[in-house]
């Protein structure tokens, strides 16, 4: 009995970073697609967020690789720093599009600005959104791991 | 065990569906380009620009190109070596798109030069001498203003011809017809109005081919 729930909890907070991982990965290989396939340069702020989401989808994956059949338990405290500054990048690159942050106080080169909109899927939502949502879906993820399993 | 197989499976997964993905759009991207182009087959050639090889060729290559661009320069002896390779059937017409800071006043040297017929010399001296007048991807007109000697070309009059409103007609006229063809690259060619879709010394000869097939 005891030996089964552990067996389920290591297992549910397998299932948390490996929902972790999608999410890196589909930003890694979305990102990619937009910048390679659809030729979208990205700006200077799209390279921070890249900068933090591509060390993820790896940190993550070598978290999954059970050692002793269980997640590597330290895995938020090298994961968390990373989508937590690259949540920062993002949210200030959504102000930027929106508008909240006027273009001149942002440090973009002026051929290649952060505040053009070039690609709204279904209409409105836009790549920053998708960062945002991003990084806040792995933190979130990674508190859920954190409180059920660093006890 | 059957972790490491789902990680692996979702891995691959990944993989086929980007590349499954990118052929869909690029394949949506050609059709598009090559509808966008038909339509906008007037701002291909322009009656001003520098013509080489046989003016009554059936099949001509239009090449956008910046003399600062490296793979320009790469692609203009294989260009030549088409024409070559197809005597009397190719010609080259050259379009200026000086997307480098400066190359704008290099190309109105050209445009000077070719109005003392020496046009491919300047050009073919420009490409020779790239490592003497482009510094970190900036021309530099008055290095390569060094470098133009033994063409014969009467430099007091380059310098004057150089400045013509003209010249700067025709540059401008050039880049906003490649804007108009959504050519933002160089070197971009065109082959009896095709557009190169794939870029490649390959591609662009298979493009010539099939034109020198169909029109002899």
């Amino acid at each position: 009995m005891i030996q089964d729930s552990i067996k389920t909890a290591s297992q549910q907070g397998w299932g948390l970073i490996f929902i972790c991982w999608l999410i890196a990965m589909a930003a890694l290989f979305g990102s990619l697609f937009f910048s390679e396939v659809m030729g979208l340069k990205p700006c200077v702020l799209c390279w921070w967020q890249r900068i933090f989401i591509y060390p993820l989808a790896v940190l993550f994956l070598v978290a999954l690789f059970p050692q002793k059949n269980k997640v590597d338990h330290s895995v938020v405290r090298y994961t968390l720093p990373l989508a937590v500054i690259g949540l920062g990048f993002a949210i200030y690159h959504y102000l930027v599009y929106s508008g909240f942050i006027p273009e001149s106080l942002q440090p973009c080169s002026k051929d290649l600005s952060c505040a053009e909109i070039n690609l709204e899927l279904m209409g409105f939502v836009t790549i920053p959104m998708l960062s945002i949502f991003a990084y806040s879906a792995i933190i979130m993820l990674l508190l859920i791991y954190r409180k059920r399993f660093y006890q | 065990m059957k972790k490491n197989i789902t990680i692996i499976a979702t891995a691959m997964l990944f993989i086929l569906l980007f590349i499954m993905a990118a052929t869909i759009y690029n394949n949506k991207k050609d059709k598009a380009l090559n509808n966008a182009t038909l339509d906008n087959v007037e701002y291909i050639q322009r009656d001003y620009s520098p013509i080489m090889g046989p003016a009554d060729a059936k099949v001509t290559i239009v090449e956008f190109f910046d003399p600062a661009c490296g793979t320009c320069s790469a692609f203009y002896p294989f260009v030549k070596k088409l024409m070559k390779d197809n005597p009397g059937k190719v010609n080259l017409v050259l379009r200026y798109l000086p997307l480098h800071q400066h190359s704008d006043v290099i190309v109105s040297i050209f445009e000077a030069a070719r109005l003392q017929n020496r046009f491919q010399e300047t050009l073919e001296r420009a490409y020779q001498t790239r490592d003497a007048w482009i510094e970190h991807h900036v021309s530099k007109p008055d290095k390569f203003w060094l470098q133009l000697g033994g063409l014969g070309l009467d430099m007091e009059k380059l310098n004057k011809d150089m400045q013509s409103t003209e010249i700067a007609r025709r540059v401008k006229q050039d880049m906003q017809d490649a804007q108009q063809l959504n050519v933002n690259k160089t070197p971009g060619f065109f082959v009896n109005g095709k557009p190169l879709v794939h870029f490649g010394y390959q591609q662009l000869q298979q493009l010539v081919e099939s034109e020198v097939a169909a029109n002899y």
